[in-house]
């Protein structure tokens, strides 16, 4: 558990560099580059302000603010299930929260104990955020030397960095058809609404028609999915 | 240039409005079964969202490029049960080879 996060947090930050260029790329500045990796700390949301960023220029300061804070919400959700888990108080709190992301979510929900929960959690996100801070930087010097992060493959990093999260959830018909359901409605909504929200309207859709779905005849066999 | 200071900002205190509430509900409601279910399923939904988003979309569009090549080879490691950080690295490597030797965009 201890190699799969660092693995993810090596991973995950690498992908860094390429926000970082593309954030630079953008207009922003290296030090609000390198602020956001800091304060914002959330590769979707930070992906969304240096996207609109490029798309608008200044006008797309406060679109920029929405697709960051929408793309936020999972967070919440995530922070909700682990408060379950870490039981922190104080100024624990704070941290953890800093620290709640996909990725330290996912590899703390994979494990199979509380303690390996917690330590899946805690090691996950400070390597994630040490990894992905220290390539932000390089990414933002490298910036306008590197040219375009796709030539090194850093988009497809990114795509299959995804699928190696989501890959240990895919277990049984029902979170096969919760996947396929909200990457088919997201796709389907891509076109129509601005970059960022397809994904934070089709998922939330996905596992309302599942509810749905459970209702019906197909519900007794949804039901071996329901595990947390 | 400073005004993006207001994005960065505001744009992070935002994002840590979520991190924070989560936190801050009740125990016993952030325990209770069905809300645990639930924020697993979105958690999955989510994902598999940003997956498909990563694969398929340039902006707006749905594009298929180098990326679907390297998800594919992607998934076939994963199912081989390949450490994460090697199938990272070898779909960026797929990527890029197909770009650079083949000219696929």
């Amino acid at each position: 558990m201890v190699s799969t996060s660092i693995g993810v947090g090596l991973a995950v930050g690498l992908y860094g560099t390429s926000f970082g260029a593309l954030a630079v790329a953008a207009g922003l500045s290296i030090a609000q580059t390198q602020v956001l990796s800091l304060l914002m700390f959330s590769g979707g949301s930070q992906f969304a302000v240096a996207g609109v960023i490029a798309a608008s220029g200044p006008a797309g300061i406060i679109p920029a603010i929405l697709s960051a804070w929408l793309l936020g919400i999972r967070n919440g959700f995530y922070a909700l299930r682990l408060n379950g888990v870490l039981g922190v108080t104080g100024v624990f709190k704070l941290v953890a929260s800093q620290l709640t992301i996909d990725e330290s979510n996912a590899v703390s929900a994979a494990q199979d104990n509380t303690a390996d929960s917690k330590r899946g959690f805690w090691i996950t996100g400070l390597a994630v955020f040490v990894f992905w801070n220290l390539f932000t930087l390089i990414g933002a010097l490298l910036g306008s030397v590197m040219g375009d992060p796709s030539v090194w493959g850093l988009d497809a990093a990114a795509a299959a960095a995804f699928l190696g999260l989501v890959w240990p959830r895919l277990k049984g018909l029902q979170s096969n058809l919760i996947a396929l359901l909200s990457a088919v409605f997201t796709l389907a909504l891509t076109p129509m609404l601005p970059s960022g929200i397809p994904v934070i309207v089709g998922a939330p859709i996905a596992v309302g028609v599942i509810y749905l779905l459970k209702r019906t005849k197909l519900g007794p066999r949804l039901k071996a999915g329901d595990h947390a | 240039m400073p005004s993006y200071w207001i994005t960065v900002l505001v744009g992070s205190l935002a994002v840590f409005s979520w991190k924070i509430l989560g936190y801050l509900i009740p125990g016993r409601i952030a325990n209770h079964r069905e809300v645990v279910i639930f924020a697993g399923k979105l958690t999955v939904a989510l994902l598999a969202a940003l997956t498909a988003v990563e694969t398929l979309v340039s902006g707006q569009a749905i594009v298929l490029d180098a990326r679907i090549a390297a998800i594919g080879v992607a998934a076939i490691l994963f199912w081989r049960k390949l450490p994460f950080i090697v199938v990272v690295a070898v779909a960026a490597l797929v990527a890029a080879l197909l770009r650079h030797f083949l000219g696929w965009v």
